[in-house]
């Protein structure tokens, strides 16, 4: 039972990665459309019935105090906490039953919280991890390459042990690792957490990069000015429900108050 | 002189075959932190199956080279199922339930199995097909047969081919980030519940080879068998540290050679007291010793890294 389970996914991952990602696309709508999603941890309801979407090539910024359900929803989206209800379609599809290891093959990835690389694990393993879900080896070699042009810091530690690596070095290597699957959405779960101002900067420089690039980003940050500094778009969520929603956020009086500090 | 390297000679044997059950527990550890002590039990499987299917084909006058191979193959080829059916079974349901109880659960499981085994087999010792001439080597006035070389020599190659498939291979790189954040793991496309099935399948088939090793090398086997070689395989593996594979390896040998030393020089040191069929307390002197003193073993990480 579970290798028929495993297996059918894996023949349609190969046939997937045979040509670029991209050349998918091309369906008009969101690339993530989320309706009604609702998620209780025992009695308590986390995220009260949300609905929001990301476009082809968007950043789009999730902010939003402590606890109000930013997390939550992310690893809902990644597929390892199950929601109580709502749809989520990715690309048209639903991902309701798809369990999250096949997320990944589809085309979504998250940076968590906290990181969570692999601290026995080197640098370069780490990377290896990120391309999982991929079997184009001579592929994979290319990106490694761009990875390490993309974060030169990491170049120099590749054969450390990730856990001997600073905060904002982490931070980079968990980018890089979720990048090394290909995805078509990047969700960042707040990149900025616990890093020195400069580190921060770099981080959002990087994200800039990628972005232009055309990737598909939802990125939860506390850090909401900057979060919205980047963003196309942005979504405010207070306990567990999207409060405002919009374009000019970092214009809007309320949202000034609340999070940018006046 | 001869004794003392006679007894390392037959340490390292016995080792081996430790160090190869050792593994098995180790690895099921450091990705579920879960004892599975149904593991003995598996070995006792391995030997059983392997010793009637020989049995069987040198009866109908199969030569014992190949004879020998097959019976292997379909032991592990049984002993993966069956690894496999008691993850599944067994542990998998209770993957989230308190530490507990799935230890009270390989417990029963592995009186389960006793139990089966009892049916198919019987209470009766089974005796190991003589396949070959007890063809012997002399190194230094010691002696090691045929079947001893043979099997330090196919456990240290299976320990290296373990060490490469952990350490080099894509599979070993997901199980060892398993092991360290099941949730990240997951979040790299890692199917995990596909992985720690393979552990087990793979603890499973070291099992089964040596369950073979021990019934060629002291010529029997029995439903019981299972008990005693389990739990001391577990003392290896805290002894090297348990959840780490090189520990395992290195607590398999150096329990071997201990209880292999102490059964030889225990008479000598009591002053003919006490003779060598209490080797089996050096097993668990060991245990007791590592527990009390280092209870992350050999190799072992201080507990607080883990958590």
């Amino acid at each position: 039972m579970m290798n028929s389970d495993t297996l059918s996914p894996r023949k349609q991952k190969s046939s997937n990665l045979a040509k670029p990602r991209a050349e998918m696309a091309g369906k008009n709508g969101a690339l993530l459309e989320v309706k009604g999603l609702r998620i209780a941890y025992g009695g308590i309801q986390a995220v009260k019935g949300i609905d929001l979407h990301v476009a082809e090539g968007e950043l789009v910024a999730l902010i939003g105090s402590n606890g109000a359900g930013k997390t939550s929803t992310l690893k809902a989206l990644a597929g390892i906490l199950p929601p109580s209800t709502g749809q989520i379609q990715f690309d048209g599809k639903s991902l309701n039953s798809v369990p999250a290891h096949q997320r990944v093959v589809m085309g979504i990835a998250l940076v968590p919280e906290g990181r969570g690389v692999f601290a026995r694990l080197s640098v370069s393993e780490n990377l290896l991890m990120g391309a999982y879900s991929r079997s184009d080896d001579s592929e994979i070699k290319e990106d490694l390459r761009r990875m390490y042009e993309l974060f030169p810091r990491l170049v120099e530690r590749r054969d450390q042990v990730a856990g001997t690596l600073s905060g904002g070095e982490q931070q980079m290597l968990a980018m890089a690792r979720a990048l090394m699957s290909r995805p078509r959405l990047l969700m960042l779960d707040e990149p900025s957490m616990g890093l020195a101002p400069l580190m921060v900067k770099k981080i959002f420089e990087t994200i800039k990069e990628v972005a232009a690039q055309g990737m598909s980003i939802l990125l939860v940050e506390q850090n909401a000015r900057l979060a919205l500094q980047v963003a196309n778009r942005g979504y405010v969520m207070e306990s567990g429900a999207i409060a405002l929603s919009g374009e000019s956020l970092l214009g809007n009086d309320a949202v000034r108050r609340a999070y940018l500090g006046g | 002189m001869e004794i003392f390297l006679q007894q390392i000679i037959n340490g390292l044997v016995q080792g081996s075959v430790y160090a190869l059950v050792a593994l098995g527990y180790t690895m099921v550890y450091g990705i579920l932190g879960l004892i599975n002590f149904a593991h003995g039990e598996v070995v006792m499987m391995g030997a059983m199956i392997s010793l009637s299917v020989l049995t069987a084909l040198i009866g109908i006058g199969l030569s014992p080279f190949l004879a020998l191979p097959l019976s292997l193959t379909l032991a592990m080829a049984g002993c993966m199922a069956l690894g496999y059916g008691i993850e599944r079974i067994a542990y998998r349901p209770l993957r989230h339930a308190p530490r507990l109880a799935p230890l009270i659960t390989a417990i029963g499981v592995s009186i389960v199995l006793q139990n089966l085994a009892m049916m198919i087999w019987g209470r009766d010792y089974h005796s190991f097909p003589q396949l070959f001439s007890n063809h012997t080597h002399q190194i230094f006035g010691a002696i090691i047969s045929d079947i001893q070389l043979i099997i330090v020599i196919a456990a240290l190659c299976i320990m290296a081919g373990l060490m490469l498939l952990i350490h080099r291979t894509r599979l070993g790189r997901a199980m060892r980030a398993i092991a360290e954040n099941q949730h990240a793991a997951q979040l790299m496309g890692v199917d995990v519940n596909r992985v720690i099935s393979i552990t087990f399948m793979i603890g499973s088939a070291l099992a089964a080879v040596a369950g073979l090793m021990v019934s060629a090398n002291y010529g029997l086997a029995h439903y019981y068998m299972g008990f005693l070689l389990g739990l001391k395989a577990f003392t290896a593996a805290v002894l090297g540290g348990i959840g780490n594979l090189r520990g395992a390896m290195l607590g398999g040998l150096l329990l071997g050679l201990i209880e292999s030393l102490g059964a030889g020089y225990i008479g000598d040191i009591t002053g003919g007291f006490m003779g060598s069929q209490y080797q089996d307390v050096f097993a668990f002197l060991v245990l007791i010793a590592v527990l009390v003193f280092r209870p992350s073993g050999l190799l072992g990480e201080r507990l607080a890294e883990r958590a």
